[in-house]
């Protein structure tokens, strides 16, 4: 069990992260991690649709030919969206108008073609539903803090507009960091979302540099007294 | 036909049934949601209206009670006007506009105006925009309090030539590093103020 799924948690939430690492889904996730709330937004309704479509085409994926596999996995996930976006309309009216603007881009996020391709056609539903929940996971965490970082140094706040994802009592969630503050719009324009993300990939590789040489380091004095 | 022909054939085949089945998914979602997502979008303005001309305050079926303006030169807008109206008992009581501004700082700039029969606003909330975050969109009810000052005035106070923003001589506040919004914003109501002004009876005709 955990041999199978342990290494599918790992890849989506750090090794293979869609937004770090793959560097997918670039468009939603530049234009509205703006502030926490928004990447917090769009990171939900994209898990959702991950985990649907992992789980239908992994479901599917001895009847899809090899040769037309592309154009069916893009009509699978545009339906699965669209659909998702008629049923949250309907029945989950509150949340749509919330979430209903993140749907959209959802279509235009690669992500999901990528993992539909790389791993849900090829592996057993269980499997495939796993990684689809996350990988979303994954981008979530990664848009969550790019919000946070974009809205704390762009406004001087965290979690403003906590009220429209949880309701008025949420309203005292947000934190004005800087009374007073002039704010600092790059950063809560495209390109500050380029910059915000550039240094999280960066500070990744910074952790993941220094976990390679503590390893080795450690190899290095297993090995040595055996070689004396 | 040999094995290569046969076996596109096929594929075409199967890419066709994926087609129809996708298809089918959406219009059946659709065909099951459609009434239920009409109605949700019925209360959703049913709601923003009320939070200008409060319910206690008609009792006509708003929704039903309207007329279409033409694009006119007066409001600026270049597509049809919905404008709602409340009555109580027959009696006209206010209509809200569905106002489009359309020179906002990143396009138009969608909003409800409610006017008393009086002339004096019942209040405007912007519906539907794409101003700068943090800066521009504090026109939005949802981040700042700013589109809540327009309830009680009229055209009469402040005087005409005070609606502007303060940097223009005007009575209104802009945000430091958005001008142009709230100008846009304040244009726009006083056009409709302006047009509900000189077709006040017009506006009140029972639908023909």
């Amino acid at each position: 069990m955990n041999q199978i799924y342990g290494p599918i948690i790992r890849d989506g939430l750090w090794k293979n992260n869609p937004a770090l690492v793959q560097l997918l889904g670039l468009c939603p996730l530049l234009a509205v991690s703006n502030t926490s709330i928004n990447g917090l937004g769009l990171g939900l309704a994209t898990t959702l649709t991950l985990v649907f479509s992992n789980g239908l085409i992994s479901l599917l994926r001895k009847q899809i030919p090899d040769e037309a596999r592309l154009p069916v996995f893009v009509m699978i996930i545009a339906s699965i969206v669209t659909a998702i976006e008629l049923s949250m309309n309907a029945w989950f009216h509150e949340l749509y108008l919330i979430l209903g603007i993140f749907i959209p881009l959802i279509v235009t996020n690669c992500a999901i073609i990528g993992r539909a391709e790389a791993f849900a056609a090829r592996n057993p539903v269980g499997p495939s539903l796993v990684d689809g929940l996350m990988m979303g996971i994954g981008f979530t965490v990664v848009l969550v803090l790019l919000g946070a970082m974009r809205e704390l140094i762009g406004q001087g706040t965290i979690l403003t507009e906590a009220h429209l994802m949880f309701g008025e009592s949420a309203r005292h969630l947000t934190i004005i960091l800087f009374e007073e503050y002039r704010g600092f719009l790059i950063v809560l324009l495209p390109p500050g979302a380029f910059i915000g993300l550039g240094l999280i990939v960066a500070l990744k590789n910074v952790i993941d540099i220094r976990q390679k040489a503590k390893e080795a380091k450690l190899e290095l004095t297993v090995v040595s007294p055996a070689n004396a | 036909m040999n094995v290569i022909q046969r076996h596109i054939l096929t594929v075409g085949f199967v890419l066709a049934a994926f087609a129809i089945g996708a298809t089918s998914i959406v219009a059946l979602t659709e065909a099951n949601t459609r009434d239920k997502i009409i109605e949700n979008e019925r209360q959703t303005l049913l709601l923003a209206i009320n939070a200008l001309v409060d319910s206690s305050e008609y009792n006509n079926d708003i929704l039903t009670d309207i007329i279409t303006l033409p694009s006119t030169q007066l409001l600026a807008t270049k597509e049809n006007t919905t404008v709602y109206r409340a009555r109580k008992d027959n009696i006209p009581v206010a209509v809200v506009f569905t106002s489009i501004a359309p020179n906002g700082y990143s396009g138009k700039i969608a909003m409800l105006v409610g006017v008393y029969d009086s002339g004096n606003l019942a209040g405007v909330r912007v519906i539907k925009h794409k101003e700068t975050p943090g800066l521009g969109d504090k026109i939005d009810n949802k981040k700042t309090d700013w589109i809540l000052k327009f309830k009680g005035l009229s055209l009469v106070s402040p005087s005409e030539s005070k609606w502007t923003v303060k940097k223009d001589g005007g009575e209104f506040d802009q945000f430091t590093g958005a001008t142009i919004t709230p100008r846009a914003v304040i244009t726009a109501v006083k056009k409709s103020l302006q047009f509900f002004e000189q077709n006040s009876e017009e506006l009140f005709k029972e639908a023909t």
